[in-house]
């Protein structure tokens, strides 16, 4: 039986926002989990995209099983750059799935292009964003995501 | 406290005079969570030190496999640029340069000067975390960079 309704992704002020992290880089990944529990965010990480997309049901064997993270993750943020499949790759895999393609997806790169940041926005980012990623980016991106 | 404000004032000139994006990451430390800034610094020497051991051997291969250097540099780049180590990022970018055009001699000679200035950075930031204790032991806080 279901208590609460979870396909919306705004979210009531007094619940904390469920963000997937999705980053290559060890140091990285340490600082965007601390800077978005330091903005009442409750946090997963997640080391490659692969890793990402298991975690959110939509992995390669994974159509037929009971995997719901998915639903529960109310924000995506993920490095551009990363071996394997790149924050694009993965950008572009959330779309697709009918679950998840209205979650917001951040993508954070160290390198300003303009075609790549282009391109991910007409694939349906939410925002791109700089790195390093500073507190005053994730503060702003939760009020987004509060729509406050 | 005498000595505590004399060493809050040496923490201060410390950090003014080092990296300004370190700042950034000192004010994600708060009572919550008082060892982060360790931790992250541990955790930057240790993936640093490994990252250096790669690429010497990397270079030392008979035939270098310049796509593995270059993703080497690049994690060394990310991490060095997301603690504000702008020195060895700036080092990395060189590499980088030097990665593409599949340039051995110049790849050693960047790998040497990531090196200096990696073992430069880590020398104050060693410095920085033995001040921080300094304060503590003496009943100061460390000061808010904010």
């Amino acid at each position: 039986m279901d208590f609460y309704s979870s396909s919306s992704s705004t979210i009531s002020a007094q619940e904390e926002p469920h963000v997937l992290a999705v980053d290559d880089n060890l140091i990285d990944r340490k600082l965007v989990e601390k800077l978005l529990k330091k903005s009442s965010c409750k946090v997963t990480t997640a080391e490659n995209g692969l890793r990402a997309l298991e975690y959110l049901g939509l992995g390669a064997n994974q159509e037929n099983s009971t995997n719901n993270n998915g639903s529960k993750v109310n924000m995506i943020i993920t490095d551009y750059c990363m071996p394997g499949m790149t924050g694009y790759e993965l950008l572009k895999k959330i779309k697709e799935s009918s679950i998840l393609k209205d979650v917001p997806v951040v993508i954070m790169s160290s390198e300003n292009i303009p075609t790549r940041i282009d391109q991910c926005m007409e694939e349906g980012a939410q925002m791109f964003m700089l790195k390093p990623l500073k507190h005053s980016d994730v503060k702003r991106l939760r009020c987004q995501l509060m729509q406050c | 406290m005498e000595i505590v404000a004399k060493l809050q004032k040496q923490f201060m000139d410390f950090i003014s005079a080092l990296y300004r994006e370190f700042l950034q990451l000192q004010n994600l430390q708060d009572e919550s969570n008082p060892d982060f800034v360790r931790e992250v610094v541990s955790l930057f020497f240790v993936d640093s030190e490994n990252l250096i051991n790669n690429l010497t051997a990397a270079l030392q291969q008979q035939v270098v496999d310049f796509k593995q250097v270059d993703s080497h540099v690049h994690q060394f780049k990310g991490s060095s640029s997301s603690i504000g180590a702008q020195r060895v990022k700036n080092a990395c970018v060189a590499f980088k340069t030097f990665c593409e055009g599949k340039n051995i001699e110049g790849c050693v000679q960047c790998l040497q000067q990531v090196k200096h200035e990696y073992f430069l950075v880590k020398n104050k930031l060693e410095t920085l975390m033995m001040l921080e204790k300094q304060i503590l032991a003496a009943g100061g806080r460390i000061p808010d960079l904010s």
